[in-house]
C-alpha cells in the first residue's frame, strides 16, 4: 500500500478490498517503523484519525465520496485544527490548542480525508531545511546525514518515507516546493490566493500559500482540487471558477510553449542539476513542447526583495506571541515589559529573532522608504517581467533548487542559507502557481525540475509538469537510506 | 501679553453595527469578559479579517455628512504596538490615505458662526479593555471591544475656547446621531475625545507648544480639562517659562490635569499596509447611495425652524439636540398654528416631563399631532394652561388624545359666565374676610378669592374669567 | 544605511526581543550582511513603480453585518497562561 498513489487507494477503498482503518493502521506502522530515524512527527494522532473515518470507511464495499476519502494525510503544523496542539515548531506555541481548523484541512476532512498527524517544519516556516524547528531537525529519507529541506521539511519527508500518501505544506519562498526537491516528490504552490489562508499561522501574508507534496503530478491534482476555491473567511482568498485539475492531465504537451530563464542559468547550480533539468527540456522537445529562452531581467533583485518583504510582514505576524492569551509566558517577570521581552526571547529561535529584526528595521521609521517600500516596488518589477513572459510563453521551467540535499550543518550562515531559494522566491513573489517535479538523480540525491505558470492557470501547469513526469523515468525510485520501503 | 487659545479635537467613535468590524462577533454593550470574542478579535495564530459592509457604510456616510472629500480608493495599514489590549499587538487602521479628509463643521462660535475644519476621517478597530487586578500587582484583559468598528475624525486646530470646543463635539454628535452612525453616548464610551492645547501670543501665525488631553468622560469634563489646561500655559508663558510637549490627564475630582508616565519609548508604529486586506475601491454610485442615506442634517433643520417657522435660534438649538425631538417638532409645528407655542412647550413642560420619567421623545407615547391638539383646545379656551400642564403628562404615559384625557376626568374648563357667577356669588358670600380686605385696599384679597374659586371648581374654571367676574362683582 | 549596534538595540526593543550583548555582536554582523546584500535595490531607478502590496486580489472584499457565534468565555482563555475569571491577566500595567 505504501508508495500507492490516491488513486489506487481510491479504488482499492471503493472495490472493498481495503477499509480506512486498513490505511490508517498501515500508516501508523509505517511511522513506528521508520520514523524514529525520519523524525518528521511532531505529534501522531492515531486515536483521532480512527475516531474521524466515518462509519461508512471502516465498512468495506462502501462506494467513497470523493477521492480523499479515507486516505490518510499528514498537515504541516503551521496549519490549526481545533483540538490538536499545533506549535509551528516552536517553543513559544507549546502546549497551545485551536479552537479553530484550517479551512484547507477542513475542506479535506469534510470530503473524509484521515489526519494521521502533525509534521515539523522550520520554525514558523522561516527556513530551508526543517534545521530551524525549535524541538529536532528532520531528515532526508534519501540519506539520513541530509537535510529534507525546508521549510515543509516534515511534509516532504513523510510523504518520501511513505508514511502517507500525501502531506500538506506551505509555501511563502519556496517552502514546498524545495523540499519536494530535496526529497524526490512532487510539491505544488498554488496561485497566491487560490488556496484559503484562514488557519494557516502566518509568516509573510502576501507570500503564503497552502499547497500539498504527494508522490505524483495526479496526485497534486487530486488534493488541489480539494482544497482550492474561495473562502468567505479570507478577504485574499479569490473568487475563480475551479476548473477539473484531473481532466486537464491529458499527457498532451504539444505546441506547448516552454520558457527557459536566461538569468536562472547564469547562477551558480550544481552541474548535476544543470544536467538533469537540460534532459528534462529534451524530454519535454521530445513530446512537442517549444523550447526557447526568455529574459526575466529583474531576477538578481528578487533575492533582496523577498528577505525585506517576508521579515517585514513577518515581524508584524508574529507580534502576537507575546504570552498574554496563549502560549507559553515567561515566569516572575517583575513588569510586563519583562514578560514580553523574556517570553519572546526564551521562546523563538535564531532564525525567527533574525527575521524580526531585519523585518523590524525595514519597517521602522526612517527607513521604510528605503526598504520595505523599495522592495515592495521592485516586486511591481519582477512581477511585470513574468508578465511579459508570458506573453510569449505557456510555462517556465527552471532548476527547483541550485543543488541537491545538503548535510546538516553545511548552511550555517544565514545568507549561504537564503540563496537556496533564488529559484522559488520570484515565483512567491509574483503570486504565480509553481510546481516541483523529481527529474533525476545527483549523486544519488533527487534533483527538482521546477514549472512555473500563469495566475490560476494551474491546469496548463499540472498538464505539462503530468506529461514530464510520465516520461522522466523517476516514479519508480525510492529512497534507500531506511531499507526496504515499498 | 494676549494670549489666543488654539485647540483641536481628536473624537473616536463607535459605529452602530450588530457585528465587530472584521469579525462576527456581535456588539454589545455590557456582557460579561471575552464573551463577545471569536478566534479572529482574539488575535489567535492562523485568523485573518473580513472587513464589515455596514461599517464601510456607515464610515462613508459620516465623512460625507461632514463634507469631507472621500477617496474612491483607500487602504488599511497596520499600527504595530504592543500592549496588553491589542491581540495582534497590531490595530488594523488607515494612515495615509484615511476615507474622508478636509471637511468641515459650523459651531454657533464665540461672537459669530465659524467653520471649523475637520482634518481627516478613517476607519478602525477598537482595543479591548484593562482593569486593574483587586488582588496583587495585575491587569485584567476583557477583549470584549476589540474588533468594535470605530471611526477617528481629527478637526483642525481651529478651535479657540474650550466651549467652543463643547459645541463642535454637540454638533458632531448630532450630526452623526442624525446619520444613525453612531449613538455617540460618553457616558457609554460611544464617543471618546482627546484634545490638543496650546497657546500664542496674539497675532502669532505659528502654533505654541501643545499637550495632549486625555481622559475627559463628558463634554462638561472636556470644558473643565481644557479651562485649566488653558489657564496653566498662561501662568507657564506670563511667568517667562516654555510649556512642555506631554501628555496630561484629566482629573475629574481635581479638576487639574497631572501628567501622565512617560511611556518607554516614542511610538514608531512601523505602519504598513495591511496585506490580509483587499484595497477599498469605491465606485460613485456607492458614494451617491450613502449621500442619500443621509437625512436633513442638524443645521440645515435649524435653518428651516428659523424661517419657515420664525423661531429664534436658542430653540431651533435645543429642538435640533436630538433628531427625534427635532422630527417630533417638526410634525407638531406643521400641524399647530403657533409653532413657538409648540417649541414653548416641548422645551419646557415635555422635556421636563421625560426627564422625570427617565424617557426619551421616542419612548413616551404622546404622538406630536396630539400635542398640535392639545395646544388647539388651550387656544379655543376650552382647557386652561395649567390643566393642561397635567393633561401632557397622562397624554405621554398613556397616548391617549388630550379629548378623551378631558372628557375622562371632566376637565372641560368651565367659561360659561352664568354657572361661573353662581359660583362666584357663592364664595364671596362664603368669605366675607377677603371681601372686607379688599374694600379696605388689599388687592391680594382678590387673588384668594380667585384661589378659592379655582378651587371650587376643581381647577376648572376659566382663570382669566374668573378674575374678571370677581372683580365685576366686588365692585357692584 | 550601514547597521549599528545601537539600530540592532533600538529595532529589538521595538520587537520586544531581549538581547545580550554577545548576541547583539552578532546580529550586527549577521542583520548588516543581509543589508547589504539587499543594497543591490538602492541601485535601481524606481520613480513611476507602484508598491505592491498585495496579489491577485482587485475589488473590496465585505462580508454582511450578520452575528456569528462567538467564543464562550471559558474557551477564550482555554490558552492562557494566566487568568482570573475569564479575563487574561498580566503584570500591572502602569498608567499611561
Amino acid at each position: 500500500m505504501r508508495g500507492f498513489g490516491i488513486r489506487a487507494l481510491h479504488v482499492e477503498l471503493s472495490e472493498g478490498r481495503l477499509t480506512s482503518d486498513d490505511l490508517i493502521r498501515d500508516s501508523l506502522a509505517a511511522i513506528e517503523e521508520a520514523d524514529g530515524q525520519v523524525r518528521a512527527f511532531l505529534r501522531v494522532t492515531g486515536e483521532r484519525a480512527f475516531a474521524q473515518a466515518s462509519p461508512k470507511e471502516k465498512v468495506t464495499g462502501a462506494p467513497a465520496l470523493s477521492w480523499l476519502t479515507g486516505i490518510p494525510f499528514a498537515a504541516k503544523d503551521n496549519l490549526c485544527v481545533e483540538g490538536v496542539p499545533t506549535t509551528c515548531a516552536s517553543r513559544i506555541l507549546e502546549g497551545y490548542v485551536p479552537p479553530h481548523t484550517a479551512t484547507a484541512v477542513r475542506r479535506i476532512e469534510s470530503a473524509g480525508g484521515v489526519l494521521i498527524g502533525k509534521v515539523n517544519l522550520d520554525e514558523f516556516a522561516m527556513g530551508s531545511s526543517t534545521e530551524n524547528s525549535g524541538f529536532y531537525p528532520t531528515r532526508n529519507p534519501w540519506d539520513l546525514t541530509r537535510v529534507p529541506g525546508g521549510s515543509s521539511g516534515g511534509s516532504a519527508a513523510a510523504v518520501a518515507a511513505g508514511f502517507v500518501p500525501y502531506a500538506l505544506g506551505s509555501d511563502t519562498g519556496g517552502s514546498i516546493r524545495q523540499p519536494a526537491a530535496f526529497c524526490g516528490v512532487v510539491g505544488l504552490k498554488p496561485t497566491y490566493g487560490l488556496v484559503s489562508r484562514f488557519g494557516l499561522v502566518a509568516f509573510a501574508s502576501s507570500l503564503d500559500q497552502i499547497g500539498p507534496l504527494t508522490r505524483s503530478v495526479e496526485d497534486a491534482a487530486i488534493v488541489l482540487q480539494g482544497i482550492a476555491g474561495w473562502d468567505e473567511r479570507d478577504s485574499t482568498s479569490v473568487q475563480v471558477d475551479i476548473p477539473d485539475y484531473l481532466a486537464s492531465l491529458t499527457g498532451d504537451v504539444g505546441g506547448l510553449r516552454v520558457g527557459v530563464p536566461t538569468e536562472y542559468f547564469e547562477t551558480d547550480m550544481d552541474r548535476g542539476v544543470r544536467d538533469r533539468v537540460m534532459e528534462a527540456l529534451d524530454a519535454l522537445r521530445q513530446l512537442g513542447a517549444e523550447v526557447r529562452p526568455i529574459r526575466l531581467p529583474h531576477t538578481r533583485y528578487a533575492l533582496s526583495a523577498y528577505y525585506l518583504i517576508a521579515p517585514a510582514e513577518a515581524s508584524s505576524n508574529l507580534a502576537r506571541y507575546d504570552g498574554v492569551r496563549f502560549g507559553v509566558r515567561a515566569k516572575d517577570a517583575a513588569n510586563l515589559l519583562t514578560m514580553y521581552e523574556r517570553t519572546r526571547s526564551a521562546g523563538f529561535g535564531p532564525e525567527v529573532k533574525r527575521r524580526i529584526l531585519i523585518g523590524t528595521y525595514a519597517l521602522s521609521s526612517g527607513y521604510y522608504d528605503a526598504y520595505y517600500k523599495r522592495a515592495q516596488q521592485v516586486r511591481t518589477l519582477i512581477r511585470q517581467d513574468f508578465e511579459a513572459a508570458f506573453a510569449e510563453v505557456d510555462v517556465i521551467v527552471s532548476p527547483t533548487t541550485p543543488t541537491p540535499a545538503f548535510r546538516f550543518g553545511e548552511k550555517a550562515d544565514p545568507l549561504t542559507m537564503y540563496l537556496n531559494d533564488i529559484y522559488t522566491i520570484p515565483v512567491n513573489l509574483a503570486g504565480l502557481p509553481a510546481i516541483s517535479v523529481p527529474c533525476g538523480l545527483q549523486d544519488g540525491l533527487p534533483v527538482g525540475l521546477q514549472l512555473i505558470g500563469r495566475p490560476f492557470d494551474e491546469t496548463t501547469l499540472l498538464r505539462a509538469a503530468d506529461a514530464y513526469e510520465r516520461v522522466s523515468g523517476f516514479a519508480s525510485l525510492r529512497p534507500t537510506a531506511l531499507g526496504e520501503v515499498q | 501679553m494676549e494670549f489666543e487659545t488654539v485647540i483641536g479635537l481628536e473624537v473616536h467613535v463607535e459605529l452602530r453595527t450588530r457585528t465587530k468590524i472584521f469579525c462576527g462577533c456581535a456588539v454589545e454593550f455590557g456582557a460579561a469578559p471575552n464573551s463577545r470574542v471569536c478566534p479572529v478579535c482574539l488575535g489567535s495564530p492562523g485568523v485573518l479579517p473580513v472587513l464589515n459592509e455596514e461599517a464601510l457604510k456607515l464610515g462613508i456616510r459620516a465623512a460625507l455628512a461632514l463634507s469631507c472629500e472621500v477617496r474612491l480608493s483607500s487602504k488599511f495599514d497596520r499600527k504595530n504596538y504592543f500592549y496588553p489590549d491589542s491581540p495582534k499587538a497590531y490595530q488594523i487602521s488607515q494612515y495615509d490615505e484615511p476615507i474622508g479628509e478636509h471637511g468641515c463643521v459650523m459651531i454657533a462660535g464665540t461672537s459669530a458662526p465659524r467653520s471649523i475644519g475637520i482634518t481627516r476621517i478613517h476607519l478602525e478597530e477598537d482595543a479591548g479593555k484593562l482593569t486593574h487586578s483587586p488582588f496583587g500587582d495585575a491587569s485584567l484583559v476583557d477583549l470584549n471591544r476589540v474588533g468594535i468598528p470605530l471611526i477617528e475624525i481629527v478637526s483642525e486646530p481651529d478651535l479657540r475656547t474650550p466651549d467652543e470646543a463643547r459645541q463642535y463635539l454637540e454638533e458632531l454628535k448630532s450630526i452623526l446621531q442624525y446619520c444613525g452612525v453612531s449613538d455617540c453616548r460618553m457616558e457609554e464610551g460611544s464617543l471618546r475625545c482627546d484634545a490638543n492645547i496650546s497657546l500664542r501670543p496674539v497675532g502669532q501665525t505659528t502654533l505654541g507648544t501643545k499637550t495632549e488631553l486625555k481622559n475627559m468622560n463628558s463634554f462638561r469634563n472636556v470644558v473643565r480639562g481644557l479651562e485649566y489646561e488653558q489657564e496653566r500655559q498662561r501662568a507657564v508663558l506670563l511667568a517667562g517659562g516654555a510649556v512642555v510637549q506631554q501628555t496630561l490627564r484629566f482629573d475629574e475630582a481635581t479638576g487639574t490635569t497631572i501628567v501622565m508616565r512617560s511611556k518607554e519609548d516614542a511610538h514608531d508604529y512601523r505602519y504598513f499596509p495591511d496585506p490580509d486586506l483587499p484595497r477599498i475601491e469605491l465606485t460613485q454610485a456607492y458614494l451617491d447611495a450613502r449621500r442619500a442615506e443621509i437625512p436633513e442634517l442638524p443645521a440645515q433643520m435649524r435653518a428651516r425652524f428659523e424661517q419657515v417657522y420664525g423661531l429664534p435660534a436658542y430653540d431651533s438649538l435645543v429642538l435640533t439636540s436630538t433628531q427625534g425631538l427635532a422630527r417630533y417638532f417638526d410634525v407638531a409645528a406643521s400641524q399647530a398654528r403657533d409653532p413657538k407655542a409648540v417649541s414653548n412647550w416641548l422645551m419646557g413642560d415635555v422635556l421636563g416631563y421625560l426627564k422625570e420619567m427617565s424617557q426619551e421623545i421616542d419612548t413616551q407615547l404622546m404622538r406630536p399631532e396630539q400635542l398640535a391638539q392639545l395646544l388647539r383646545l388651550i387656544d379655543d379656551g376650552t382647557i386652561s394652561t395649567k390643566i393642561a400642564k397635567t393633561v401632557l403628562r397622562d397624554m405621554m404615559t398613556s397616548g391617549q388624545d388630550a379629548s378623551a384625557i378631558i372628557e375622562q376626568q371632566g376637565l372641560v374648563q368651565i367659561s360659561d359666565e352664568a354657572a361661573l357667577r353662581e359660583i362666584a356669588e357663592r364664595v364671596i358670600a362664603a368669605n366675607p374676610k377677603s371681601v372686607e380686605d379688599w374694600r379696605a385696599g388689599k388687592e391680594k384679597a382678590l387673588g384668594s378669592l380667585v384661589g378659592q374659586m379655582m378651587k371650587e371648581t376643581k381647577g376648572k374654571a376659566n382663570p382669566q374669567l374668573v378674575n374678571r367676574l370677581i372683580a365685576d362683582m366686588l365692585r357692584e | 544605511m550601514h547597521l549599528t549596534t545601537e539600530d540592532v538595540v533600538h529595532v529589538a526593543a521595538l520587537a520586544r526581543l531581549h538581547v545580550t550583548s554577545e548576541e547583539t555582536e552578532a546580529l550586527v554582523v549577521e542583520l548588516g550582511r543581509i543589508l547589504d546584500y539587499a543594497r543591490d535595490l538602492q541601485e535601481l531607478d524606481l520613480s513611476g513603480v507602484p508598491a505592491t502590496s498585495q496579489i491577485g486580489i482587485t475589488t473590496t472584499v465585505v462580508r454582511a453585518d450578520e452575528p456569528r457565534p462567538s467564543l464562550t468565555a471559558e474557551q477564550a482563555v482555554a490558552n492562557a497562561p494566566d487568568e482570573d475569571e475569564g479575563m487574561f491577566r498580566v503584570p500591572a500595567v502602569l498608567e499611561g
